[in-house]
């Protein structure tokens, strides 16, 4: 119990001090997860538009495949993009395994589908209410989608904050294409796991601190933007 | 483009038959209501005629050149009115703005309309805050803002208080005095007699029976609107 108190304690001196070695970590974090949702984003919005307002054949097959993704294993992730951008793999001359980079790919392969899958359902449900009065209005199809990304935008938000908070708290992909190196590609989860079980409890628990606390942050965030946006625009 | 000519025009869906051979002539001129029960296909019929469904069988036509619809010339206002999650205002530039009107007279056109339908005072308020009421003026200003040659009306106060279907009722009149001719479906026949020229009956699909409004009510030619007329339920 004692050990535990003092690892808080430390850990606490450690968020407070500003130690630079954590707050580099933190900082990779950041660009790493942030980025991956950027990127994910730009692809999972229109995906999930696409699917949510046109009819195709093998559309139902789509869809089974966005949610089945969405719970895509990140050490499985992780194993793919490592193969492919190993030495030996088809990527292997862009010389990208164990950078930021290959973390940033390795994320947004993991919540792309989590932004497509659920803004899809988002969508779709919203196409219901809008399709006739837009289509009456004389929308094209293109028109009628950018319109409900539009109009949708806070529910949107939402769910790309909860991809977010997927990239950020994952450890498997990042740890398998990033290797963890220290000062390079270290992150806070990778970080979190190689200094527990070093033994060294006080990073570890600063970094868990930090975490919880963002991945709360957004959360929180997400809440306020939707439920003011709720008052405000009805 | 009016008349409009419908031909034969059937319409299935899942294996159901809901509009039944119609064939009519819609002219410019008289205010033209589509009346019959719940489930009749007056909405169904009303879908056709404005392109938002296309006929299993039969033709609809438009006069003029080609059959192609042509979309900015006609309008429609829905029983449940959708609107965007943007100001009242903006909700009726958005319309222009897909009919191709230029920006500066996009913002002169919804201020006018907004204006003639009482709702300016709300031109920058989020329409989807707006009572029922208030929207549905909204989208009927959206809708006649257009300048449409036709406007359809789909049940357009059947979710509405007393005090808002009369607002929505005049204007309407004000839509109809600026030229633009009226389809109107309901199933309420004060509205109907209030409102209409001539009455299209509609009844399981089929077109019973079209007749001015004063003989339609006082001298229904078919059994199934003379029951209707006296409330009897058409399956009792």
């Amino acid at each position: 119990m004692g050990d535990l108190t003092s690892a808080f304690t430390e850990a606490g001196r450690l968020i407070a001090g500003a130690d630079s070695e954590l707050y580099a970590i933190v900082a990779l974090s950041l660009r790493v997860s942030l980025t991956a949702v950027v990127v994910a984003a730009m692809i999972g919005l229109p995906l999930g538009a696409i699917v949510a307002i046109t009819r195709f054949p093998g559309r139902d097959a789509v869809i089974v495949a966005f949610n089945a993704l969405m719970g895509l294993p990140p050490v499985v992730v992780g194993l793919l993009v490592y193969l492919a951008l190993s030495r030996a793999g088809p990527l292997g001359p862009l010389g990208l395994l164990f950078t930021p980079t290959a973390m940033i790919v390795a994320q947004t392969i993991l919540i792309a589908p989590i932004i497509a899958g659920l803004s899809r359902q988002t969508l779709e449900d919203a196409w219901q209410e809008y399709a006739e009065q837009l289509r009456s209005l004389g929308a094209t199809p293109l028109r009628g989608g950018l319109t409900l990304l539009w109009d949708t935008r806070f529910s949107l938000v939402t769910i790309v904050l909860a991809g977010f908070g997927r990239a950020a708290a994952e450890v498997g992909a990042v740890m398998i294409v990033g290797g963890n190196i220290d000062g390079v590609t270290r992150v806070m989860t990778t970080a979190i796991a190689l200094e527990t079980s070093k033994g060294d409890l006080p990073l570890a628990l600063g970094l868990g601190v930090i975490l919880v606390t963002l991945v709360i942050a957004v959360n929180a965030a997400a809440q306020l933007i939707k439920s003011a946006a709720q008052r405000r625009y009805g | 483009m009016l008349p409009l000519l419908l031909d034969n025009v059937c319409f299935a869906a899942g294996g159901h038959t809901i509009i039944d051979g119609v064939t009519c002539e819609i002219a410019s001129g008289p205010r033209t209501i589509i009346l019959g029960p719940n489930g009749a296909g007056k909405s169904v019929l009303m879908r056709l005629c404005h392109g938002l469904l296309t006929p299993s069988a039969g033709r609809i036509e438009w006069s003029g050149n080609g059959s192609h619809r042509r979309l900015h010339a006609q309008a429609m206002v829905f029983q449940r009115p959708v609107m965007l999650r943007r100001s009242a205002l903006a909700n009726v530039t958005y319309g222009l703005e897909l009919a191709g009107v230029s920006r500066r007279e996009r913002e002169l056109r919804a201020q006018d309309v907004l204006d003639v339908v009482g709702l300016a005072h709300l031109a920058q308020r989020p329409a989807r805050v707006l009572s029922g009421g208030e929207q549905q003026k909204l989208a009927l200003a959206r809708a006649w803002a257009l300048g449409p040659e036709v406007l359809f009306l789909d049940e357009p106060t059947a979710n509405l208080d007393p005090g808002a279907t009369r607002e929505v009722e005049t204007i309407v009149g004000q839509i109809r005095a600026s030229g633009t001719k009226i389809v109107m479906t309901t199933h309420n026949l004060g509205q109907a007699r209030r409102l209409g020229d001539e009455i299209l009956f509609i009844s399981a699909g089929r077109l019973v029976e079209r007749a001015p409004v004063d003989r339609f009510f006082i001298q229904p030619a078919s059994a199934e609107a003379a029951a209707f007329i006296r409330g009897e339920l058409p399956w009792s």
